[in-house]
């Protein structure tokens, strides 16, 4: 059972690193050594970290390109705004209502991840990248033309303004372009951190499962893991399923840790900054998927505070992107980093 | 390997496909039964009129100049591609419209001529992949480690150690797939189309890159398999002394069409094989 | 008259996609990457024209050499200095690399020309009026048009006739088996690259002259649009680009006309995803499986 043991480890120390971090936020909030800027990021770090696990699932496990990821996010951050709003006298109780309306987002994310996987399953490698991109501008397009609402006359939803009416007494719940607004904040720092354990045990276990090691032979080789019995289409989908309903939930998050929130927020370069985590974090390293998110989306905020090189921040972003991509992956630099930096003998791929 | 009594080849019965299958398997229903088997790329027809019986326990050769459309019959035997004409039987049963993972739920197992594991992962996921359908829980008995995950993992993890001791590789369980040498990988892929309990396994060129002793050792493993699990072999082999060592029936295939079928005497000495080979006497 | 209007209207949108939409298929068909600065070239093509017009008082044919010659030059830099080093790299490599060129672009333009939109100077104004107030042609949508018909008939021309079009498409098919014929790889990469971004460079002007707002982004959107029209014509074919193109612009501007103007994105994309469902590699291009 050495293997087993070896990946289980893997995913405990994750478990760990999420934990003591945790329990170090907390703390530093408590004694109030943490300013308002840094506590108002964690919950979307929080959102962040689990957006990039649950795509990694999809690029780094299944190994398809996803540029749409924000897509399912946008799902559940809405769904999740309307399922609070319309229950918010059948479940008073905030934590409640925002587990109930996480879950809803993560039901969303996933019926979005059906509804893209299956014509994805005929298409294979960029082609596939077009289609979750697409999938992703459509959503935001469709999304901005919505409005939602509910009044004494029941549940009211309709593309575009002119149809859409509602009593007096009714709540708006998204208004088209102005997206969500006027939302109860539910969402709190633990609330990101559960889901962030929640999304951790679902992708590990997932891996070291039989169906997750099905889902490695298709990005190993399809061809040899059809040769071996496994249904290319029931993992293909089950592994992007999976990453689009936890997706959803973190979008849900998302949406109720804001007052307002409007659909252009999850676009095609929210999608692209959390590919960025994923690859910076290494393709199918959950825990560099943390770090990588962690740390790069509270990075440029911090440097937001550094007047100077605050205008900078962006391209000195862009610029250490550049690098760390030549860095890591061109054969003589890779030579050069590697006298430096003493390689990690045989890096887990799935850690 | 010392008690294994040398393998005798079985004494040959000619059956209505105008195969020979050995006397043992006589009586049973055939494992494979080809007929007018074929298939076309635009105008060209890459194979035609493919016809052959495969006993239950027979080891049979597929051989053939390069570009003869024996890998191609594999790929129509495994439904990577789609056959134009003719029909499959597998063990009586009917293989027309069957993807390829069906194939394999069926029986049929293959390894391939350009190798392909799982490179990424370990070797004793690579076989565990191979048992993928024997091993029955859900993905939601997976992500919740319910007593079912635990019990069917120990049982997988068990029985890929004792595959991979076929061909003494249970050491190298832990190691990545991709970095073993290339005699191991190609064992490997053994390994792995065995995990599936196939009741036919085809290998693509098993022995291509194995110096003569890993040959000789490859030989009787391929024997051994064939005792201990009771399946046909299907073999695609350019190396004749593996060939006419084990093969029971062999089967010539030149430009897409038979040649001859026989046994190893009879194609050693039969004249089209040899101007296949050699060209014509001048 | 409304339905032959937004025709031309489409035709001569699509005629600037299919401009852009070609520096993405050359470039995809070469080196296999797609190319996301490529929009943003688009971007600082339009800024070095309306600073050679607005700014320096050029006449507008300098203000798109100008334009032309800063283009073909950045694209080449991007492709020796960020690209190049990536040639046997995953391809996410070489696509996140694209990405953070994407940004350096951006905001470079942001730091040096300012956030704000600016208003450009289209190139030549008025239109050409067909059925008095009915039907016309603004002369910047028949610019449009003739440009890309010569862009295409050059570039067919170019690939198919001449000897530096041959080594571009035989290190398309197979790098080393082109280097092994005597064929300089890399210079045949950075000309592509060089083509790529003097079309970029074009479309900007064109875009700019048709939409005249310039600022720091404006070649995303246009850029995802065109990409959108290169896989849709399947990616890597240099008539799949027109056609892509074409066809893109033309459902745009009828879903816009319509449908909903709102919702003339998701209308756009619904047919990308409806057509690589009937022709996995697009429409014009070739669905070659994997050989086993």
């Amino acid at each position: 059972m050495k293997k087993l043991n070896k990946n289980s480890l893997d995913g405990f120390i994750n478990y760990g690193i999420v934990i003591v971090a945790f329990a170090v936020i907390q703390t530093a909030v408590g004694m109030g050594k943490m300013s308002n800027i840094l506590q108002s990021l964690l919950v979307p770090a929080c959102c962040y970290i689990v957006m990039a696990v649950s795509l990694n699932l999809t690029v780094g496990i299944l190994g398809e390109l996803s540029l749409g990821h924000a897509g399912f996010m946008s799902l559940g951050a809405f769904a999740g705004i309307t399922a609070s709003v319309l229950l918010q006298s059948a479940i008073p109780v905030g934590p409640l209502r925002l587990a109930v309306s996480m879950l809803v987002g993560a039901a969303f994310g996933a019926l979005g991840g059906v509804i893209v996987g299956v014509p994805v399953l005929r298409l294979q490698g960029d082609y596939l990248a077009i289609v979750t991109l697409a999938f992703g501008q459509i959503i935001q397009n469709i999304i901005m033309v919505l409005y939602v609402g509910v009044d004494e006359n029941g549940f009211h939803m309709a593309a575009g303004s002119e149809q859409f009416h509602l009593s007096a007494g009714g709540t708006a719940i998204i208004k088209g372009p102005m997206g969500a607004v006027g939302v109860t904040k539910l969402a709190s720092f633990t609330a990101g951190f559960v889901l962030i354990l929640i999304t951790l045990l679902v992708v590990q276990n997932l891996v070291n499962s039989r169906s997750g090691r099905a889902i490695m032979a298709l990005r190993d080789n399809r061809i040899a893991a059809e040769s071996v019995g496994i249904n290319v289409t029931k993992y293909k989908l089950m592994a992007f399923v999976t990453s689009a309903a936890l997706a959803g939930a973190a979008g849900a998050l998302w949406g109720l840790n804001y007052s307002s929130t409007v659909a252009s927020k999850f676009n095609f370069n929210t999608s692209i900054l959390v590919l960025v985590f994923v690859v910076l974090g290494g393709l199918g390293s959950i825990r560099g998927s943390i770090i990588a998110a962690a740390l790069l989306y509270v990075l440029p905020d911090l440097l937001r505070q550094f007047g100077d090189i605050s205008d900078y921040r962006m391209l000195i972003y862009a610029i250490i992107l550049i690098l760390v991509m030549l860095a890591t992956n061109n054969d003589r630099l890779k030579d050069l980093v590697g006298r430096v930096i003493p390689k990690r003998k045989g890096a887990a791929s799935n850690g | 390997m010392a008690e294994r009594k040398q393998f005798e080849k079985g004494r040959m019965v000619p059956v209505p496909s105008v195969s020979i299958i050995p006397e043992r398997d006589v009586g049973k229903t055939p494992i494979l039964e080809c007929s007018h088997l074929g298939i076309d790329f635009g105008g060209l027809t890459a194979v035609n009129e493919f016809n052959i019986t495969v006993g239950r326990t027979e080891i049979a050769g597929l051989i053939g100049p390069n570009g003869a459309g024996k890998t191609t019959v594999f790929n129509l035997l495994t439904k990577v591609y789609q056959p134009t004409r003719g029909t499959i039987l597998l063990d009586g049963l009917d293989t027309h419209g069957k993807t390829p993972a069906q194939i394999n739920r069926m029986g049929i197992a293959r390894t391939f001529q350009n190798i392909r594991l799982f490179n990424n992962l370990s070797v004793e996921d690579n076989v565990k992949i191979g048992l993928h359908n024997q091993e029955k829980y859900s993905m939601l008995s997976g992500i919740f480690r319910l007593p079912k995950y635990w019990r069917q993992e120990k049982a997988a993890h068990e029985r890929a150690l004792e595959l991979l001791s076929i061909f003494d590789m249970q050491d190298l369980a832990s190691h990545q797939a991709g970095s073993l040498p290339y005699g191991a990988q190609r064992r490997l892929e053994i390994v792995r189309a065995l995990a599936t309990n196939p009741s036919l396994l085809l290998l693509d060129e098993p022995a291509a890159g194995m110096n003569p002793s890993e040959t000789a050792e490859l030989m009787e493993n391929i024997v051994k398999i064939r005792d201990t699990f009771q399946i046909a072999v299907m073999l695609i082999e350019h190396d004749m002394s593996l060939v006419m060592g084990i093969c029971e029936g062999i089967c010539v295939l030149n430009f897409g069409q038979i040649i001859a079928k026989g046994t190893a005497e009879e194609i050693q000495s039969n004249p089209t094989v040899i101007e296949a080979y050699l060209g014509k006497q001048q | 008259m409304s339905f032959l209007n937004n025709v031309i209207t489409g035709v001569s949108l699509g005629s600037i996609y299919a401009i852009i939409a070609l520096g993405y298929t050359m470039v995809y068909g070469i080196a296999k990457m797609l190319n996301f600065a490529h929009g943003d070239v688009i971007m600082v093509g339009a800024y070095m024209c309306f600073f050679a017009v607005g700014s320096f008082s050029l006449p507008p044919a300098a203000g798109v050499l100008l334009a032309v010659a800063v283009c073909t030059v950045l694209g080449i830099a991007i492709e020796r200095l960020a690209y190049k080093p990536l040639r046997s790299a995953p391809s996410l490599a070489v696509l996140i690399t694209a990405i953070g060129v994407s940004y350096l672009l951006q905001n470079s333009a942001q730091l040096l020309w300012g956030a704000d939109t600016k208003t450009f100077r289209p190139l030549v104004e008025g239109s050409l009026v067909l059925v008095p107030g009915q039907l016309s042609i603004s002369y910047v949508a028949v610019l449009s048009i003739v440009c890309c018909v010569v862009v295409m008939i050059t570039l067919t021309l170019f690939t198919g006739q001449t000897k530096l079009g041959k080594a571009m498409r035989a290190c398309s098919e197979d790098k080393a088996a082109a280097q092994l014929m005597g064929i300089d790889v890399n210079a045949t990469i950075s000309m592509t690259f060089a083509i790529g971004s003097a079309l970029a460079a074009i479309a900007g002007v064109l875009m700019c002259s048709a939409y005249p707002v310039l600022s720091p982004t404006t070649g995303s959107m246009p850029g995802i649009r065109a990409f959108t029209a290169a896989v849709f014509g399947g990616i890597g074919s240099v008539p799949g680009a027109l056609l892509g193109g074409i066809l893109l612009g033309v459902i745009e501007t009828f879903a816009k006309a319509y449908i909903s103007t709102d919702l003339s994105d998701a209308v756009v994309f619904a047919v990308l995803i409806v057509v690589l469902l009937v022709k996995p590699a697009g429409l014009m291009g070739k669905y070659v499986p994997e050989k086993v």
